[in-house]
């Protein structure tokens, strides 16, 4: 644990406006698909059409005939390739079916978009002809979509090789869970849905490999490049050194792009087998069907409490569906959720076990809260649940069983310590804001007209900040890799300011906010320091942006370096102007003797003698001002908040409408309150799409329903109302800046109080009780059935 | 490559003469012959509205046009709308509510409010929604949008005025 560190800000703090935002707006920002490089090649991929079938021949020759194609190669072309794609989580003691998953299929092909063949042409139009025209036969097999009857006796089978759907069974316990239901009063169960979703940036994916003479540079719009790059070098047989990969501006990620892709793996393979640049830009329709989706988890929820309301123990059932194969980190997407499956109650039995399960379908991985919103989701309605089971006021249920603000650092009963933490206070302050006195009565007025208006809330905390790799790496959760950060502060000559971070941020506006702290730390203006990110040639290494983890690791990284530089500037300044380093403090941008503030250098004056006459510097002192600071931090942090949800719906015809959202969230101390407001905007209009119109359909042959943004819904300006937020700020003691992340908060805490409200809504007419997608059609049938 | 067409466009007020395959779409044009990448694509359906540039004064999807059928049009894009040190209101107004995260669609969503703006030059909240139902944006919930767009409007009809 470290010291809050409290000295006056002059940046942190501060709505200052984005650094990012000059390029963005003026169409000036270079996106993957804006470069090339001459003599590039476009690739189209031809991809199956069908869930599950034998590749019974591909015949290339018309496609090859053309003078515009230049190579078209299929999965037996790619047998140098040194390894299928990979997955990195090995949890000790568990086992995991892994089927082999290869760029390009070798023999049979598992799911809708399942790459067969890659064609190469010069001409971006005339490529996705020469695709049309590569003929694949192919032997259709009996496929397999449904989650819950997928380990039946006789089920089909999507690798009959395993002889069974399942991939592995994972569990997560803590206290005594049959204690835990025995002394309970009253125990709820209900099935609880998560519906599968897709990330769906609005710059879809894309990548422009360029081997030459033995190196490798890859652009590619990824939340992660470092990871890749260790993945090219790995299956390429490259040492990494020789691979540089880029983010350059990412449009968007939201868990789609924290991926190691098998695109990215055959561009690079095709560029080197035809020497040439080799680019790929996704389709939408491509997104839609072969970028990995979220969520996709039927649970059975059991939680159980006293007659007067206190909680003695949750038990979740986990079915998740992997899709037809696993990803970087497919099977363990569940599992992050159960390290919260509490919530933010001290419940003092907690139980997960989660079951997943192949299906002939595009596989699932992160996507924007990875496990947390679906496990937010089974506590938060299954409260709503209880509340109404025991009689009691929902939010008297969550008041009752809140771990209060005096036990933190609270250890959970699964063991799991939360940093920091003050649920009443964000509560409270959310009951406030939303001032009900006027609802009963809009509610009444409403039901006059044939409108149902609800109000559901939800009381949420995350695990974020992903580090620490102690408890995330190979001897425990069983991640192959460490996720601490590293960051670089270099001084320049003049006294501006280069930051190098090993995170990738596309979109969060880190670049402004680092910015901010460094600033502070070193006493210049924001607009001096530059923050350099997504680029493996260029300075730290990281493990990239997801997980909320970019300001809890990697800018307390930066400002753990820049804290490095501060104190080579202090032994500097001491030494020039005769005083003792303690006493050197910084003041008006300046480094001061203290008490005599005229007494001084500027940042710039220090790099000067540092980089110019380093001679002056104390004996033996490295010339240069520049520090590296790799973190590693000791624990998660648990951001946390409260969210109301008014809605109303048209009895009618079942139309949900949000029209009133209010969220209070608590991140720790704010470095740039615009930034934290919009990150909460876009994840409660996440989860409002997901809980109302998002849904990723396939029919019971496997075919994708929902191919494009026609059918695939995402929310529009006019869906969404305006949003009222605010924010309670509980610092973690886990870094210096006692920061937590906020970036997945809104989409974590959302769809149950969505949910929550149509139900609250719904009430009155006798349902009791709903899954996700609460579409027109789920909510008047349910209207219906509860009617008839 | 199937025989070329002439086309004739001005873009962002300078005449440019072109050849185009036929069935070249609006936005390859302005991307990959003109060099104009500002204007960007996030969709097969005309769902999203990366694409959205002003075709003789009123914004379309660049993307479900042909090149050929702006023969003779001026076409105006982002890069033309405003550029650093003598930014378009818009685009000062979107920097200022922070209407931006990822900035994908950005330049769309600008050239669709710019379109708003001058046909509803005072759009309410419920106006603005509606107006721009046809751009996607997957970060800012849109909140911020309104936001840009609302104050936009204002400094705009300030300027009129003052004109």
């Amino acid at each position: 644990m470290t010291a809050i560190d409290h000295r006056p800000a002059n940046h942190v703090g501060r709505s200052q406006l984005r650094k990012e935002d000059p390029r963005l707006i003026t169409g000036r920002a270079t996106y993957v698909d804006d470069i090339t490089i001459t003599g590039v090649l476009h690739a189209a991929i031809v991809r199956s059409p069908e869930a599950h079938a034998k590749i019974v021949s591909i015949d290339a020759s018309a496609a090859l005939e053309r003078d515009d194609v230049v190579a078209v190669f299929t999965g037996e072309d790619m047998a140098d390739l040194l390894g299928p794609l990979p997955m990195a989580w090995v949890p000790p003691g568990i086992e995991v079916n892994n089927p082999p998953h290869w760029p390009l299929a070798r023999g049979t092909v598992k799911h809708v978009g399942d790459p067969v063949a890659i064609v190469l042409s010069h001409d971006k139009y005339a490529v996705i002809d020469a695709a049309e025209e590569v003929l694949v036969e192919y032997e259709p097999l009996p496929v397999c979509t449904d989650i819950e009857t997928a380990l039946d006796d006789g089920a089909t089978l999507t690798h009959p090789d395993f002889g069974t759907n399942k991939c592995h069974e994972w569990s997560l316990g803590g206290g005594d869970i049959e204690a835990g239901f025995a002394a309970a009063d009253v125990i709820i169960e209900r099935r609880v849905v998560n519906h599968r979703t897709s990330g769906a940036p609005i710059e879809p994916r894309g990548v422009l490999a360029d081997y030459r003479a033995g190196a490798l540079t890859l652009h590619s719009s990824t939340q992660v490049p470092h990871f890749v790059r260790l993945f090219l070098a790995l299956l390429l047989g490259l040492h990494e050194e020789k691979i540089r990969v880029i983010a350059p501006e990412v449009g968007g990620g939201f868990g789609a792009k924290l991926q190691v892709t098998g695109e990215e793996v055959l561009c690079s393979w095709a560029s080197r087998r035809t020497g040439r640049p080799v680019k790929w830009i996704e389709t939408r329709s491509e997104h839609m069907a072969v970028c990995h989706h979220g969520r996709d988890q039927v649970a059975t929820v059991k939680l159980g409490a006293t007659r007067d309301g206190r909680l003695t123990a949750i038990h979740s059932k986990i079915l998740a569906d992997m899709g037809a194969y696993l990803m970087l980190l497919t099977p363990s997407i569940p599992s992050l959720g159960a390290f919260v499956m509490s919530g933010v109650y001290d419940i003092p039995a907690v139980q997960t076990d989660i079951t997943g399960i192949f299906t002939n379908k595009c596989p699932t991985d992160a996507i924007r809260g990875a496990g947390r919103p679906e496990a937010t989701h089974m506590i938060e309605v299954c409260m709503d649940q209880l509340a109404d089971e025991l009689g009691m006021d929902r939010l008297e249920l969550r008041r009752k069983n809140f771990i209060p603000k005096e036990s933190f650092p609270h250890t959970t009963a699964l063991g799991i310590v939360y940093d920091s933490g003050d649920y009443h206070g964000s509560l409270d302050l959310l009951m406030e804001k939303l001032d009900l006195n006027a609802f009963e009565a809009e509610r009444a007025e409403a039901a006059t007209r044939g409108i149902r208006r609800g109000i559901g809330f939800s009381t949420y905390t995350e695990i974020c900040g992903l580090a620490p790799s102690r408890i995330t790496g190979p001897a425990g959760f069983g991640l192959q890799t460490g996720l601490w950060e590293s960051a670089i502060v270099r001084v320049t000559v003049t006294g501006s300011v280069a930051v190098y971070t090993g995170t990738s941020p596309h979109g969060q506006g880190h670049e402004t906010t680092m910015a901010q702290v460094v600033a502070d730390k070193l006493g210049v203006e924001p607009d001096q320091v530059e923050i350099m990110h997504g680029d493996t040639g260029t300075g730290a290494m990281g493990l990239g942006t997801y997980g909320s983890r970019t300001t809890a690791v990697g800018t307390e990284a930066v400002a753990r370096a820049a804290d490095k530089v501060v104190t080579k500037a202090r032994t500097i300044v001491s030494h020039m102007l005769e005083a003792a380093p303690e006493d050197i403090v910084l003041q008006d941008g300046r480094f001061v003797v203290k008490g005599s503030p005229d007494k001084g250098m500027a940042l710039a004056e220090i790099s000067g003698v540092a980089h110019v006459q380093p001679e002056l510097m104390p004996e033996g002192t490295e010339p240069g001002l520049e520090e590296t600071s790799f973190y590693d931090p000791a624990n998660f942090v648990f951001p946390f908040g409260a969210h109301a949800c008014i809605v109303d719906v048209e009895e009618d015809t079942g139309k949900v409408k949000v029209v009133r959202y209010v969220a209070v969230d608590d991140c720790g101390p704010a470095i740039n309150p615009m930034i934290i407001d919009g990150q909460v905007h876009g994840g409660i209009a996440h989860a409002i799409g997901q809980a109302l119109y998002e849904h990723v359909m396939y029919d019971e042959d496997g075919q994708l329903v929902t191919g494009t943004f026609v059918d695939y819904a995402l929310p529009t300006a006019a869906e969404l109302p305006s949003f009222e937020t605010d924010r309670t700020e509980t610092p973690s003691p886990v870094n210096s800046l006692g920061v937590k992340g906020v970036g997945e908060a809104g989409t974590i805490a959302a769809t149950p109080a969505v949910m929550n409200a149509v139900i609250d809504a719904l009430r009155p007419l006798g349902v009791t009780y709903l899954n996700m997608p609460l579409n027109s059609e789920s909510v008047w049938t349910a209207i219906q059935e509860a009617r008839a | 490559m199937s025989a070329t067409v002439p086309v004739q466009v001005t873009v962002n007020g300078q005449a440019r003469k072109v050849d185009v395959e036929p069935r070249t779409l609006l936005v390859h044009l302005l991307r990959d012959q003109l060099g104009l990448t500002g204007t960007h694509v996030g969709c097969d359906t005309s769902n999203c509205g990366a694409c959205t540039v002003h075709v003789d004064g009123e914004s379309c999807k660049s993307c479900t046009v042909l090149a050929v059928q702006v023969d003779g049009s001026e076409v105006l894009t982002i890069e033309g709308l405003g550029q650093e040190g003598n930014l378009h209101p818009l685009q000062q107004s979107f920097q200022n509510q922070h209407g931006l995260q990822c900035g994908y669609c950005t330049p769309g969503m600008i050239m669709a409010a710019a379109d708003l703006l001058q046909r509803n030059p005072d759009p309410s909240e419920a106006e603005i929604r509606h107006g721009l139902e046809g751009n996607l944006c997957r970060c800012t919930g849109y909140h911020n949008i309104v936001k840009a767009v609302t104050e936009a409007a204002g400094t705009l009809s300030t300027t009129q005025v003052n004109a």
